[in-house]
């Protein structure tokens, strides 16, 4: 599997695309750090940022370097190697990649900034943290949609569906459904939607770190109940851990019984 | 030894293998014929795991293949089409093969004999269809192994290359290496292969020597004989 790993790393890694992908973190980073001259703050608003756009990017180069490598894939096929490694290997290779370009473009110009000196740096390891979970994640969402349609345009459609849905609709449904029953004691309802969206177990966990949970509102109070404790945290980062491996699971048995 | 036993594929509705019943003896090279869609394609793809049957049985040398990969180190195989990763060029994507196969490879030696020095820097997607044609050989013959499996070889091939191919084919067979050759063209079939197989509506209609094919058919001409066979059925 590291050999297909390997391949598939330095494929992308020459590639423009993680460049600029790399470029945008490091860029951004610079920017919101000498504009606002703040450490804090600027993990919120890279928060806010990180929380939309790895997931897309995610599943994006997800599909993008499942369709295109088809070739890669057939050759491999006819080889002596395991077809889980293969495909393993493939996702790995771009999820590394694209974790990579997160943790350098944006590590670089925040150890410029001082980093290791502040406080901060608790705060900005575990958006660092879940935004490599929300690689991991949606490009592994992306490899099974992509190993289950043939169709490309429909693999495009399906994933990019499965990004608005996680990243905006969710959220959309979450809130009605609050509204609608205001009445009702609705923290664990509130806890386990959360739990069952990546992106919002993200955004949560990163929120009640930085200690801004009054911003939540009457739901915040049970949630700091929650995501304080050390339980808690060990129960997100948990369910974080299982949204990766589920997805990579059915990847493997996928791969396991397709024709080629 | 190649053994296989009640083979089925369909592809949802499409029944492509009803039944395939085949052993293939070591040594000599057996074209496997038939009409465009009999399946011809599918039943290599099944002997390389690449297509996992509905049902039945494919042992290689007395081991069921079923599940394994390892068994491919034994196994050469040339695709019908060649497909190759576009971005890469000549020299890295053999480099590629020989490092993933880590076995001693000829690669030099076929690289000088198909004339495809001048391509080894070129981008594989900026090939024309027979000098891709050719790459493809070179990955299938580099290796040393006792099964080779080439899926229309000839095509896109001008006659120079075609000949260099003959030759490879005959140098190998002269090892005692076990072939499996698809092909449309049936002079190059009758050149080179010591037995056929002739696969039709999902079964093996025929298997035996161009001779038992002629007396057979009451043909002479082997393009006829093969047509015969055909018409038979229908
Ligand atoms: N991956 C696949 N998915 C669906 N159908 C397939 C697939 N592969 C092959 N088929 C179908 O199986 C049938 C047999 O195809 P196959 O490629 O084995 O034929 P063939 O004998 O090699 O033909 P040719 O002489 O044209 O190469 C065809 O009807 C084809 O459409
Ligand atoms: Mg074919």
């Amino acid at each position: 599997m590291f050999k297909i790993l390997k391949y598939s790393f330095y494929d992308l890694i020459r590639s423009r695309w993680s460049y600029v992908y790399f470029l945008f973190y490091l860029l951004l980073g610079f920017v919101l750090l000498f504009l606002n001259n703040d450490l804090s703050k600027a993990v919120i608003t890279l928060m806010n940022i990180i929380i939309i756009l790895v997931p897309l990017i995610g599943t994006i180069f997800g599909v993008m370097y499942f369709y295109n490598s088809r070739e890669f894939t057939e050759l491999l096929l006819a080889q002596p190697i395991k077809r889980t490694s293969i495909f393993l290997g493939q996702y790995f290779g771009v999820a590394c990649s694209l974790s990579l370009s997160l943790i350098l473009g944006l590590g670089i110009p925040f150890a410029l900034y001082g980093l290791f000196e502040s406080n901060a740096i608790f705060d900005f390891s575990l958006l660092l943290v879940t935004g490599t979970f929300l690689t991991l994640i949606f490009t592994a969402m992306a490899f099974n949609i992509a190993i289950s349609n043939e169709n490309k345009i429909m693999g495009f459609g399906y994933s990019v569906l499965l990004w608005l849905f996680m990243a905006v609709i969710y959220d959309g449904l979450f809130l009605m459904s609050l509204i609608l029953f205001e009445e009702y004691p609705l923290d664990n309802f509130s806890l386990l939607a959360t739990m069952f969206n990546p992106i919002d177990l993200s955004r949560t966990l990163i929120l009640l770190k930085l200690d801004i949970s009054a911003l939540l509102g009457y739901t915040g109070a049970v949630f700091k109940k929650f995501f304080g404790t050390q339980l808690g945290l060990f129960i997100s980062i948990s369910m974080l851990c299982l949204w990766t491996l589920a997805p990579i699971f059915r990847l493997a048995w996928k791969a396991k019984r397709k024709d080629f | 030894m190649i053994q296989i036993q009640e083979l089925h594929k369909r592809f949802s509705k499409n029944k492509v293998l009803i039944g395939v019943d085949l052993e293939i003896q070591n040594g000599g090279i057996y074209a496997i014929l038939g009409p465009n869609g009999s399946g011809k394609t599918t039943l290599i793809k099944a002997i390389l795991g690449m297509v996992l049957p509905n049902k039945g049985k494919i042992h290689l040398n007395q081991k069921d293949i079923k599940n394994q990969w390892k068994y491919r180190e034994n196994i050469e195989y040339l695709p019908q089409i060649a497909n190759f990763p576009g971005n890469l060029k000549v020299s890295e994507l053999i480099k590629m093969i020989i490092d993933l196969r880590s076995k001693p490879s000829s690669s030099d030696e076929l690289i000088q004999r198909f004339g495809l020095e001048p391509f080894l820097d070129k981008k594989l997607n900026t090939l024309s269809g027979g000098t891709k044609q050719k790459v493809n050989l070179v990955l299938t013959f580099m290796f040393d192994s006792p099964l080779i499996i080439l899926d229309e070889p000839t095509t896109g091939l001008d006659p120079i290359a075609l000949l260099t191919l003959k030759e490879l084919i005959a140098q190998e067979k002269k090892k005692g290496k076990t072939f499996l050759i698809t092909s449309h063209i049936m002079q190059f079939v009758e050149e080179v292969a010591d037995e056929i197989v002739y696969l039709l509506e999902g079964q093996i209609y025929f298997k035996g020597t161009i001779e038992e094919l002629q007396n057979l058919t009451h043909k002479t001409n082997f393009e006829h004989a093969i047509a015969a066979l055909t018409a038979q059925n229908v």
